[in-house]
C-alpha cells in the first residue's frame, strides 16, 4: 500500500508516502528523523496485517510542511535522513 | 424561523426480507464523521438496516443516537450484536464498539461490497475532509490520500454555499447546470475565500445559478487535482454526502474523462458499511472461521 501522509492546501502538496509493501518495520527512520515526524506501529489501514509498519504521527499530519522544513533547506539541500536511513527504500516525499 | 437551506435529509432504512433471528453473525458498523453519523447492521453479511444522521457536539451521544434509530421498530437489541466496529473521525468515541478501524480501511471496503469488486478509486467526499483512495478487488487499499487540513472540496463547503445562496442543498447539482455557458471556475479554493469571491459575484449581477457553476467547477477542479495524486483507474466510484450532488459529480466525470459508478445504497453509508463487514471479518476470526 501507498500510504499518502500530509495534506494539500492552497501552497503545494505536502506528503510523505509509505510504500508499505517495501516497510519491515526496523525503525530506523524513526531513529534517523530528528523531530519525531515518523514512528513504528500498527497498520492502521489494513486491520489484518499482523507486523508493524513506518508512519507519520497523527500530530505532524497537519503541520508537515513545517515539521519537515528545517531538513529541506532552499539552497544547499542534503539527502534526507529518513530517506537514507530506509534500507528497503520505502520512504518517498512529494515536495 | 428563516429557513435552513444546507440542511440535507436524514434517513434510516430496514429491509423488509431479513429476519435478524436468523442471523449466525451479526455486525455492525458506526461511522461518526464531523458533519454525519451512519450506523449500519449486517444479518450474515446482509444488509440488514442503517440510518444517517447529522453529528452533534457530542461524538459518543451521536453514536448511540444513530444506532438506536437504526435499530428502531427492527426488534433487535443492541447486546444481541455480536461484533461492532467504529470508524470515522470520531471512531475512539463509540462507546459499544469493540474495535476501531480507520474510515480510509472501511470506505474501500464498503465500497467494494457496494459497486462490486471492479471498484478501484473511490473518492470519498465527506464533511470536511476528502479522500482519495485505490483498492484491490477485495476491497483492500493500495493506495490511499486523505485531506483533511482544508475544506475545500467538502460537503461542508456545499452547506456554506446553500447558505449563501439561499438554494435548498438538494437542488444545487441541478441548478448549477442551469447556465447557458459554463463560467470560469471561482479562483480561491479555500471554502472561506471562495464564499467572500461569490458575494463579489452577486454583487456584481451574476445570476445564482452561475456562481453555482463558478464553485462547483472550482470543487470539482480540486478534488481531480487530489486524485491525480493516486493512480486513478476504472471502476470509479464517489462516496459520501457530495456524490448525491450530480452538479459536482458530473464535473468530476467530464474533468476525468471516467464515468463514476451508479449507486444502489446511499451514498453517505460506505464507511459504516465497511465496519460492518470488517466487524463481521472479525467475529469469523475469532470463532476460527477463517
Amino acid at each position: 500500500m501507498l500510504a499518502h501522509y500530509g495534506y494539500k492546501d492552497g501552497s503545494g502538496d505536502y506528503f510523505i508516502v509509505i510504500d508499505t509493501d517495501k516497510c519491515d518495520g526496523c525503525g530506523e527512520c524513526v531513529t534517523a528523523c530528528p523531530y519525531g515526524v515518523l514512528e513504528v506501529g500498527e497498520e492502521e489501514n489494513d486491520p489484518f496485517r499482523e507486523e508493524p509498519v513506518a508512519r507519520v504521527t497523527e500530530n505532524h499530519r497537519k503541520k508537515i510542511k513545517y515539521s519537515c522544513a528545517p531538513c529541506k533547506p532552499t539552497s544547499g539541500k542534503k539527502p534526507l535522513p529518513c530517506v537514507q536511513a530506509c534500507s528497503p527504500d520505502a520512504i518517498s516525499h512529494s515536495w | 424561523m428563516e429557513k435552513e437551506y444546507w440542511r440535507w435529509p436524514e434517513s434510516k432504512w430496514t429491509s423488509p426480507d431479513i429476519d435478524w433471528k436468523t442471523g449466525d453473525i451479526i455486525s455492525a458498523g458506526v461511522d461518526v464523521g464531523s458533519v454525519s453519523s451512519q450506523a449500519v447492521v449486517l444479518v450474515n453479511g446482509k444488509l440488514f438496516c442503517y440510518s444517517n444522521f447529522r453529528t452533534g457536539s457530542d461524538s459518543p451521544e451521536s453514536a448511540q443516537k444513530v444506532m438506536d434509530k437504526a435499530l428502531e421498530e427492527t426488534g433487535l437489541a443492541l447486546e444481541k450484536i455480536h461484533f461492532t466496529v467504529g470508524t470515522g473521525y470520531g471512531r475512539v468515541n463509540v462507546p459499544f464498539a469493540n474495535r476501531a478501524i480507520t474510515e480510509i480501511a472501511c470506505h474501500a471496503r464498503g465500497a467494494n461490497f457496494m459497486y462490486g469488486p471492479s471498484v478501484r478509486t473511490i473518492l470519498d467526499m465527506g464533511g470536511q475532509d476528502c479522500k482519495a483512495i485505490h483498492c484491490d478487488e477485495r476491497g483492500k487499499v493500495t493506495n490511499f490520500l486523505m485531506n483533511d487540513k482544508c475544506a475545500a472540496g467538502t460537503g461542508r463547503g456545499m452547506e456554506v454555499f446553500a447558505d449563501l445562496l439561499s438554494i435548498p442543498i438538494e437542488e444545487m447539482g441541478q441548478l448549477s447546470f442551469k447556465v447557458e455557458k459554463e463560467p470560469e471556475p471561482v479562483s480561491s479554493t479555500c471554502v472561506i475565500f471562495a464564499k467572500s469571491e461569490a458575494v463579489g459575484l452577486l454583487r456584481k449581477g451574476w445570476p445564482k445559478e452561475k456562481v453555482l457553476a463558478a464553485y462547483s467547477s472550482a470543487m470539482a477542479h480540486r478534488v481531480v487535482e487530489l486524485l491525480g495524486r493516486i493512480k486513478v483507474e476504472k471502476d470509479f466510484a464517489v462516496t459520501g454526502g457530495i456524490a448525491k450532488n450530480e452538479g459536482i459529480v458530473k464535473r468530476i466525470e467530464s474533468e476525468l474523462k471516467m464515468e463514476a459508478l451508479e449507486p444502489q445504497y446511499d451514498t453517505q453509508i460506505a464507511g459504516a458499511l465497511g465496519a460492518a463487514l470488517f466487524a463481521k471479518a472479525l467475529v469469523e476470526k475469532e470463532r476460527g472461521l477463517r
